[in-house]
């Protein structure tokens, strides 16, 4: 076990990978020279060539169609899209290959492809560099989406991924890069599809994905310090599949949800929890279940703005309170 | 219910035959069905149904006449129908009442909406009818030793009883930066070394509460259910103890704590405390406390909540000090009977005690 940064546990997972396996190579827009954009490809130019780490031009169709064709042909592309915002450059590439060929051609081959993008707002990029659209490829059948909150998460599901027959897009998130937690040394790879309850409580449970389901565990530990409440928290980590016994059973439990996500409320994540919780625990509901989601609007650039429109601890914790107040259960132990 | 009249289907008609129904009771009718055939002086006519509905009832048969604007069919659209107001509860309590067999018009909601939610049947559950003594088959494999409640106990228990399932309550916590006031009882006890007064925190705190209640008046209250309610708002402040003795749990009174300094509670205090320990506490020794503090501070607990000693309208549960990191904080959690006080008023009363605490000097002056 080490303490280690999340884009550690990332970079250590792909070189791990890459000198397990000798079909698995990185693809993408400066990830060789420079490095990538966020560090996570750093020394792996040097340390396996130009062939298995391919810088690209700035053409996401391109080099993601190049990256499938490759992975039907056997080998195991992992892709660096720079941020998820760009990947919408690749949707009919995603979408309609990766995802399609092998229902559509009869199992004839495989895609073993992997996306690396992060997604995630706050560090002031703008509306088009800032979005949080996972739940675009999380839609979609054919494809696996998994969205790791923390350091061990970030090593174990990107193993996982790159060992998937099938395509799976791994959600980074910026604001999670730096972060640091323990992470085992061995590489045994998580299940993906399998949510994690990160926190046992009784008398709420939160879901959340990505830096949302981190956030929650503050919350979390905030409010059993200064309240009294026991908060579950169940980290999603896999959008499709979707661990709907897990998130199920702890609603059974509790009787009552809070949802935290870091994309917009309508038509976002946290509907499909709601409807998974309306479908699978509705007898056991004592009060709805809340949502804290991203405002309705294209995210500011201005510092205050973005803040404001993001949502946060305060809003989790809102919600939370009065998720608890509304089944009388909030009351300081 | 509709009547459906015979009506005018020609100028010179005055009555009508009916010569064939084509719904029966009991059959659904929309607009435009054909309800009956009619003779009339002129022809044969079929006569259509204008609204919707069940045809409840034939009142004139095949065969027989009817004037215009007789009543010859009665049709239910549904206006009479009764509906009962939907009752708002969770598809938890539904659940639940079901499996009970709660009826849920009996049970008051305190959700959102008066939703009953789940908490509302936990206090509406009829107490289990009590079953008829019988002789243990085997010895109680727990190997209980009886211990026969003494008065004191009695009056514990029945009054505990009263006040947790007659008396509505909230709880809410707060707490206070401390380190000035314990920097200001060591002073005052340092000042005070030869006479032998020795300040308690505890004393302090009663001092605080008292002058807080003074601010606040609607705290110092208790609820009468005379009439159709009346809430009792004292003029005194005689501040209860919550005290262990040997005996249990008693509350000795200091009466007028909000006149008192704090060198004649901390005496009070000690002397009621060491008449707790003696068992000779009298009747009037405990009685007319207005509010009480209960401080488990001694022990260590950081934090709890205490249930209302009744008439009283509310509770104090005092913590232990603790370093937070290096300052020293100080929790305290009010639990008051919601049918006479607010959590705004108690919110208030909280942040007036805390700022008490945090500016000792107005406590002792």
């Amino acid at each position: 076990m080490s303490v280690i940064s999340y884009r550690q546990a990332l970079h250590d997972a792909l070189r791990g990978e890459m000198l397990r396996d000798d079909d698995v190579f990185l693809i993408g827009e400066e990830i060789g020279l420079f490095e990538g954009s966020y560090k996570i490809t750093a020394g792996m130019l040097a340390e396996f060539g130009p062939k298995r780490v391919r810088d690209t031009p700035i053409a996401e169709e391109g080099f993601t169609g190049a990256a499938i064709g490759a992975a039907m042909l056997g080998l195991r592309p992992v892709v660096e899209i720079m941020t998820i915002n760009f990947s919408l450059l690749a949707l009919d590439q995603i979408v309609n290959h990766a995802a399609k060929i092998y229902g559509m051609f009869g199992g004839q081959a495989r895609v073993p492809l992997v996306i690396r993008t992060p997604g995630g707002g706050g560090q002031q990029l703008g509306a088009t560099h800032s979005q949080n659209i996972e739940l675009y490829y999380a839609f979609v059948p054919g494809m696996k989406v998994v969205a790791p909150s923390s350091p061990a998460d970030a090593k174990a599901l990107m193993l996982a991924a790159i060992r998937d027959d099938d395509p799976v897009l791994v959600l980074e998130n910026l604001a999670l890069y730096n972060t640091t937690g323990e992470v085992p040394d061995h590489d045994e790879p998580a299940e993906i599809g399998r949510a994690a309850v990160t926190r046992q409580g009784a008398d709420i449970t939160v879901v959340a994905y990505s830096r949302m389901a981190a956030v929650a565990l503050q919350v979390a530990a905030r409010l059993e310090e200064e309240e009294g409440i026991d908060v579950e928290v169940i980290d999603l980590r896999s959008l499709r599949p979707l661990d709907r016994d897990t998130i199920v059973a702890s609603v059974r439990k509790t009787n009552c949800a809070v949802v935290l996500e870091d994309d917009w409320l309508t038509y976002g994540i946290g509907a499909e929890i709601a409807a998974t919780i309306s479908d699978g625990a509705f007898d056991w509901l004592d009060a709805p279940v809340r949502r804290v989601a991203m405002a309705e609007v294209p995210l500011p650039y201005a510092k205050p703005l973005e803040t404001a429109a993001l949502p946060s601890a305060a809003d989790a914790i809102t919600a939370i309170r009065e998720t608890l107040d509304a089944v009388a259960r909030r009351r300081p132990s | 219910m509709i009547d459906i009249l015979m009506p005018r289907l020609s100028d010179t008609m005055t009555e009508g035959a009916i010569s064939t129904w084509h719904k029966k009771p009991g059959d659904r009718v929309s607009p435009g069905d054909v309800l009956v055939d009619i003779e009339t002086d002129k022809a044969l006519m079929e006569y259509e149904a204008y609204e919707a509905g069940t045809l409840a009832e034939i009142l004139i048969p095949e065969g027989r006449n009817a004037p215009i604007g007789a009543p010859i069919a009665r049709l239910d659209d549904g206006s009479d129908d009764i509906r009962p107001e939907r009752i708002a509860a969770t598809p938890l309590v539904r659940r639940l009442a079901r499996e009970r067999g709660i009826d849920l018009a009996a049970v008051a909601g305190s959700g959102p909406g008066g939703r009953i939610i789940r908490a509302d049947l936990e206090t509406s559950r009829e107490p289990a009818r009590e079953k008829p003594v019988t002789v243990p088959a085997r010895p109680d494999q727990r190997e209980p030793r009886s211990v026969p409640f003494d008065p004191i106990r009695q009056a514990v228990a029945a009054r505990l009883t009263e006040s947790g399932t007659t008396v509505p309550t909230f709880t809410a916590t707060a707490s206070a930066d401390v380190e000035d006031l314990l920097a200001l009882r060591a002073q005052i006890n340092e000042a005070h070394a030869d006479t032998g007064v020795k300040v308690s925190v505890n004393d302090l705190l009663v001092r605080a509460v008292a002058l807080a209640l003074r601010a606040h008046p609607g705290v110092n209250a208790s609820y009468s259910p005379e009439g159709r309610g009346h809430t009792l708002i004292h003029r005194r402040i005689h501040v209860g103890i919550a005290v262990a003795s040997p005996a249990g749990l008693v509350v000795p009174v200091v009466r007028d704590a909000d006149r008192a300094t704090v060198t004649a509670i901390s005496t009070a205090a000690r002397d009621l405390a060491g008449r707790a320990a003696d068992r000779t506490l009298t009747a009037a020794d405990m009685s007319d406390g207005t509010f009480t503090v209960s401080n488990l501070g001694m022990y260590g607990v950081e934090h709890f909540t205490a249930i209302i000693n009744p008439p009283q309208g509310a509770i104090l549960a005092v913590g232990a000090a603790r370093p937070e990191p290096t300052r020293r904080r100080l929790r305290y959690t009010i639990t008051a009977d919601h049918r006479i006080i607010d959590g705004a008023l108690a919110a208030r009363f909280l942040a007036t005690l805390t700022g008490l605490l945090e500016h000792p000097l107005r406590v002792v002056a």
